[in-house]
């Protein structure tokens, strides 16, 4: 890994080099759960899992350090299909959807699932419109694109000004959750747990860029993926739901609906005085909602997802790294298919999660059961202590109604082994999982704003000529800057995890999604309609934005803060189709171009090196 | 420079391709879910329809539609002459 020359074997040995990082792995959590059996602390578990993780994330980091560019910026494009996948299901796969996802469905049910339709479709758009034009192109950054293809410095300077906003927006998040995961597992401070954090980032990213990011990323999916599918596997098993829970929940929904009936779910009134992010259950779990508006704010919230997945330039730039236009297209459905894994298993613990706390039957279901052997539960009394539960017994008949119960919605994939009794490793493995999960995006995103702050602000704006080593240099103080940025404003903890990641979509979709797919299926765009388009879609929808959320403005047509792309992406459309066609043709070069990027074979239209 | 009957071609049934993906992808991520309500009066396995088209029937086909179009854009490269070599 360490160098270029040995590159193709490292290659060849990839899949015996992760097969035996697995093992291991797999050898570490038995080891856990042996001194948790030889009487060794929770506690020091937990800091075991985290620690264990960090040290050989940044152990690959280290090994992958690089001072070449192509290395530096697309990991020298030899990253095959199907490890370019894994990495691309770990730069995808937030904290948020590690740890709140399932929460989310929890709470919202139908409604909320369009969260899950939207993060999975969008690859179709990715494969189909996007990801093998943009590798045949051969760019470093997105923005690299969009300024070659519309030529001159403001579209380029638009584009690196998008991604830098969408992609900040995303990234205090996942530097918000190491924060969490990091504190709750080292037991330090919040604060303390965020610097930490990023020092975990940066030593994946710093010295190898997009090869060390890779490599770190495949393994932290590895962990990522173990963590969340043993203990849903576990639990399911030891509850009787089925060997294989995916595809045998339909009738634990089934049952959920009767349950909210026999519990009045809709029927109580909401009592007051809980604490600040904790919920009580009020949306029923399966129904849908019976009106043109309820699918009107379905479907909105899957587009802008959609159309932000196939903007956001962390996620694209992952499939510049491959030897080929045909393994950027494989890669991308490999990528879907890894994160299905995940995504499909989030609405199954969310339904198991709801059936033990709802069902009375169950030794594990708490609803309709005397509060006092509630609250002598460890589990509840646990969670309690840090604020993510609380039971109010509103009409003090000692009993818990449904209504009475509150919950933070990340409790269901970080408290569901302790809920199902499994043992305690499990729980350090889910922490492991999720900080892997926060990791690997914070590495993508900081990596992709330095990256085309570097190599397109920098080196292609103010110093063209500019040597390799200032130029790596350049990229790794902007990663420090913007790294420490992040967790500064992190640790304000101004918004909450999931509308910040929502927003980093419609951001994308505003400014990116149209100027990218018309720059390869439309010869016709020019530069003045890409500047039009991304200016005006970016503006609008940031205006629309801040009037709905600060504003005091009603939503339009249901179109709230977090639809926002909704917004901004016909005004996107439209500006940039009536001033291209206002104004005059790209020249020949340029058309030349956009048909060399439309077949596969031949050279990439970018240098290796440029 | 391959010759231009072939690129042209080659395009013609790469966009061809590309309208009958996006034609499933708009149909299992908007038409369905539009119509969740109705479809939940189905039981599909135990589970009302339109839940189970959310939470698991739209990303599978998502997932094979994806595998699919790789092999048919595969193949129009091939038989355009346009592919890369191995």
């Amino acid at each position: 890994m360490a160098n270029n020359s040995d590159g193709g074997s490292f290659i060849e040995n990839l899949p015996k080099i992760y097969g035996m990082y697995t093992g291991g792995f797999l050898v570490f959590v038995l080891l856990m759960a042996i001194l948790e059996q030889m009487g060794v602390g929770a506690d020091t578990i937990g800091i075991l899992f985290v620690a264990f993780t960090i040290v050989i994330y940044a152990g690959i980091g280290w090994l992958s350090r690089t001072m070449a560019v192509d290395a530096y910026y697309v990991a020298g494009r030899q990253v095959p299909a199907l490890f370019n996948g894994m990495a691309t299901a770990a730069d995808w796969m937030s904290g948020a959807s590690f740890v709140a996802m399932a929460g989310g469905i929890y709470f919202g049910g139908h409604g909320y699932l369009a969260f899950v339709v939207g993060w999975t479709g969008g690859y179709i758009l990715v494969a189909s419109l996007m990801a093998p034009y943009l590798r045949k192109f051969g760019c470093y950054t997105v923005p690299d694109f969009i300024g070659t293809r519309y030529g001159g410095n403001l579209p380029r300077f638009l584009g690196v000004v998008v991604l830098a906003v969408a992609s900040f927006t995303y990234v205090t998040a996942q530097i918000n959750a190491t924060g969490t995961i990091a504190a709750r597992a080292l037991q330090i401070p919040f604060e303390v747990g965020v610097w930490f954090g990023l020092l975990g980032i940066l030593l994946c990213s710093m010295l190898g860029g997009m090869r060390a990011v890779t490599w770190t990323q495949v393994a932290q999916y590895i962990v990522l993926i173990i963590a969340y599918l043993v203990p849903v596997f576990w639990m399911s098993n030891k509850q009787g739901f089925g060997l294989i829970p995916q595809f045998v929940y339909g009738d634990a929904v089934a049952r959920i609906t009767e349950l909210e009936a026999l519990h009045g779910l809709g029927t109580l009134d909401p009592v007051a005085g809980a604490k600040g992010g904790l919920k009580a259950l009020t949306v029923p779990f399966a129904a849908a909602g019976d009106s043109a508006m309820a699918s009107w704010k379905f479907v909105t919230l899957v587009a802008c997802m959609m159309m932000g997945t196939a903007s956001l330039p962390h996620i694209l730039m992952r499939y510049f790294t491959t030897p080929s236009v045909k393994a950027a297209r494989q890669s991308v459905a490999w990528s879907l298919m890894f994160i299905f894994l995940l995504y499909f298993t989030a609405p199954a613990l969310a339904t198991f999660t709801k059936l033990q706390i709802l069902d009375p039957n169950l030794a594990s279901g708490i609803i309709g059961k005397p509060i006092e052997s509630v609250l002598a539960l460890e589990w509840v009394q646990k969670w309690s202590a840090v604020d993510f539960l609380q039971i109010i017994d509103a009409n003090s008949d000692g009993i818990l109604q449904l209504n009475e119960f509150f919950m933070r919605g990340d409790i269901v994939v970080l408290a569901t082994p302790e809920i199902a009794g499994l043992p305690y490793v499990i729980s350090g493995l889910v922490a492991a999982g999720g900080m892997a999960a926060a990791m690997s995006t914070a590495d993508g995103l900081l990596l992709a704003i330095a990256n085309a702050l570097s190599h397109d602000l920098y080196y292609k704006i103010i110093d063209p000529e500019a040597e390799t080593k200032k130029r790596l240099l350049v990229a790794r103080i902007l990663l420090l800057a913007i790294g420490a940025a992040g967790a500064f404003v992190a640790s304000l903890k101004l918004t909450s995890i999931l509308g910040a990641v929502a927003w980093a979509f419609d951001f994308a979709a505003s400014g990116l999604f149209f100027p990218i797919v018309l720059g390869i299926w439309w010869k016709r765009a020019n530069r003045q309609g890409a500047i039009a388009g991304m200016a005006g879609g970016f503006l609008v929808g940031t205006w629309y934005l801040y009037m709905v959320r600060w504003g005091g403005m009603d939503p339009w047509i249901g179109i709230d803060h977090l639809r926002f792309g909704i917004i901004g992406m016909p005004v996107s459309l439209i500006l940039m189709v009536v001033v291209s066609l206002m104004t005059p043709e790209p020249d020949a070069e340029i058309q030349a171009m956009v048909d060399e990027i439309r077949v596969p074979s031949g050279e990439t239209v970018l240098g290796s090196s440029h | 420079m391959t010759d231009t009957s072939k690129r042209a071609e080659h395009w013609q049934r790469t966009k061809s391709l590309m309208i009958i993906t996006l034609t499933i992808w708009f149909i299992f991520s908007f038409v369905v879910h539009w119509f969740a309500a109705s479809l939940n009066s189905v039981t599909f396995f135990g589970w009302p329809l339109g839940f189970y088209m959310a939470a698991q029937g739209s990303e599978i086909v998502f997932v094979l539609t994806l595998f699919w179009f790789v092999k048919s854009q595969d193949k129009i490269d091939r038989d355009c002459g346009l592919a890369e070599e191995d």
